[in-house]
């Protein structure tokens, strides 16, 4: 079996024996259930993601949609008292198990949240952090091309190269967005979660990330979550309902915009009381 | 409709307004039919410039509904089966329009044919084909308010109907033009009078597969094209055999 193109080290820290994940998908997610402190915040949510497409997560506040996304890089191993059961294959292997490299996963499933929150460094440094701490640049010229073509994927490089000394938060909101997308992008992870990218942003910059994300999925697969219909249908292939910490419904964004099959789906998409 | 509603009430107000007012412009191109043919059984040239004039009210409501149908899209940018009701809304009126220009056109045509005694055989097989036409038009208007799935596929079943009578009355009239090549400018009248009439059955069955479209998404040519695509894969799977 031939190594995958990857030059981080391989998720599981014993380096197993790698099957490809089953029917294509970058990563598959089988009858996953979260509990805080007890209480079942997520059951039985079993979704595969397709390589190079954009996911939509939708469903109403407080349905489970973040909980998922948490899972998917282990985000709520450190939340006090989650409890997360079930099998994500991504790369051969199971997100889940003990013996996962957890910093490794994390460089390979990078996450953008809903408030751009750029470390208190300059931009140069928040983009170079990352590829520094794994291993991913050999000295300062190889540096400085990842920190230049992360930029530049994000489309914020025109607007920031002769200011990479200043602080990552003296920029718009819309651009410390882009700044955290490519900072995401800078250690060359496969999956992207995105959680609200847009909420705080404006018709503009919301616009722009938009049009980034589109861009982006040519090389990346990208989960979204997001709270505006119209966005899901603009920027995704695949959309999944979430409904009371279920998985309702799941299909390609143009049926479940048009023709949705569960009549929850189609209350909570044209605005219905359920 | 799924029955429960918006939480923003003025949308069901205006869905509701849209559907009301698809029902006022059917029902009104149905009596344009029925003054019509009415017209001309009767010769009633009166009647007939009545049906004329009272076309701009038809057309008026279509671009009343063509503004509807943008204002909504900007403001209310709906989903699913909202927006399959306010896109098939948009088509449903360009038929209902049709259907009453083609009304007036039966109207201008009973003008310009005069005597009102000639050939009444064929005015009576123009009024049961009307007859027909304007029952599959009701139809499919009620079919539309119920969005009732199963009698807007009746509607489509008796599109035949009015292509038989079509080609009955096309021979009738044939054989009027022969016995008497005098009549044969009258009867043209008459063939396009039946071709108009056929054509508002086509505007009919095109509306009954909107009515289907907005309640399952598909259209019934849709649905028919995967049941040919399915049984073309069971020739290929044979020819291959053999
Ligand atoms: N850190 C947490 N501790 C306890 N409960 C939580 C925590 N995060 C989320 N929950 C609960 O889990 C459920 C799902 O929340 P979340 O995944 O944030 O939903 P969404 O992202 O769809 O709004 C909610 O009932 C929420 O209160
Ligand atoms: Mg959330």
């Amino acid at each position: 079996m031939s190594m995958t193109e990857n030059t981080a080290t391989s998720l599981n820290a014993a380096a197993a024996n790698s099957a490809p994940t089953q029917g294509g998908a970058l990563l598959s997610a089988r009858d996953i259930e979260v509990a805080y402190s007890g209480k079942v915040a997520l059951s039985g949510v079993s979704l595969d993601i397709l390589p190079n497409q954009v996911t939509a997560l939708i469903g109403p506040s407080g349905c489970g949609k973040s909980t998922f996304l948490r899972c998917l890089n282990r985000m709520n191993d450190v939340i006090p008292g989650a409890k997360v059961s079930g099998e994500i294959m991504f790369d051969g292997h199971d997100i889940l198990g003990a013996d996962i490299d957890v910093v490794s996963l994390r460089r390979r499933v990078g996450m953008v949240f809903q408030k751009p929150n750029p470390f208190p460094k300059s931009i140069y440094d928040n983009i170079a952090y990352g590829p520094k701490i794994h291993g991913l640049a050999p000295n300062r010229d190889a540096l400085d091309v990842i920190v230049r073509d992360s930029l530049e994927r994000a489309g914020l490089w025109g607007e920031v190269h002769d200011r990479l000394k200043s602080p990552g938060t003296s920029l718009s909101g819309g651009q410390q967005q882009r700044l955290c997308i490519a900072r995401a992008i800078a250690v060359k992870p496969d999956l992207i979660l995105m959680d609200e990218p847009c909420s705080s942003l404006d018709p503009i910059a919301t616009a722009r990330i938009e049009e980034l994300i589109d861009e982006l999925r040519e090389r990346y697969t990208i989960i979204i979550v997001t709270h505006s219909m119209q966005q899901a249908a603009r920027v995704s292939q695949k959309t999944a309902f979430f409904y009371l910490g279920e998985l309702v419904e799941t299909g390609e964004t143009d049926d479940i915009f048009t023709r949705p099959a569960d009549k929850r789906t189609q209350a909570y998409i044209t605005g219905r009381v359920g | 409709m799924t029955g429960s509603e918006h939480i923003v009430k003025a949308m069901d107000h205006e869905l509701a307004h849209l559907d009301h007012v698809i029902a006022e412009m059917g029902g009104l191109a149905e009596r344009q039919l029925e003054d019509a043919v009415e017209a001309l059984v009767r010769g009633d040239f009166t009647l007939a410039k009545k049906v004329i004039a009272k076309d701009v009210e038809i057309d008026d409501l279509e671009s009343e509904i063509a503004q509807f149908v943008v204002r909504f899209l900007a403001r209310r940018q709906p989903m699913a089966d909202d927006l399959r009701a306010i896109v098939a809304g948009l088509k449903i009126a360009a038929n209902i329009e049709r259907i009453g220009d083609y009304a007036k056109n039966i109207a201008k045509r009973t003008l310009v044919i005069e005597d009102p005694t000639q050939l009444q055989s064929a005015r009576h097989a123009i009024a049961r084909m009307a007859k027909v036409v304007q029952e599959m038009i009701s139809g499919v208007l009620g079919a539309y308010i119920a969005r009732d799935v199963a009698q807007a596929k009746d509607v489509l079943a008796r599109d035949s109907e009015v292509d038989q009578l079509n080609t009955s009355l096309f021979r009738e009239l044939l054989t009027y033009m022969m016995e008497d090549p005098r009549q044969i400018s009258r009867c043209t009248h008459f063939l396009f009078m039946a071709k108009n009439l056929e054509r508002m059955g086509d505007h009919a069955t095109g509306i009954a597969e909107q009515v289907t479209f907005i309640v399952t998404g598909e259209t019934p040519r849709e649905e028919r094209a995967k049941q040919d695509a399915s049984s073309a894969t069971v020739l290929d799977s044979s020819d291959s055999s053999t």
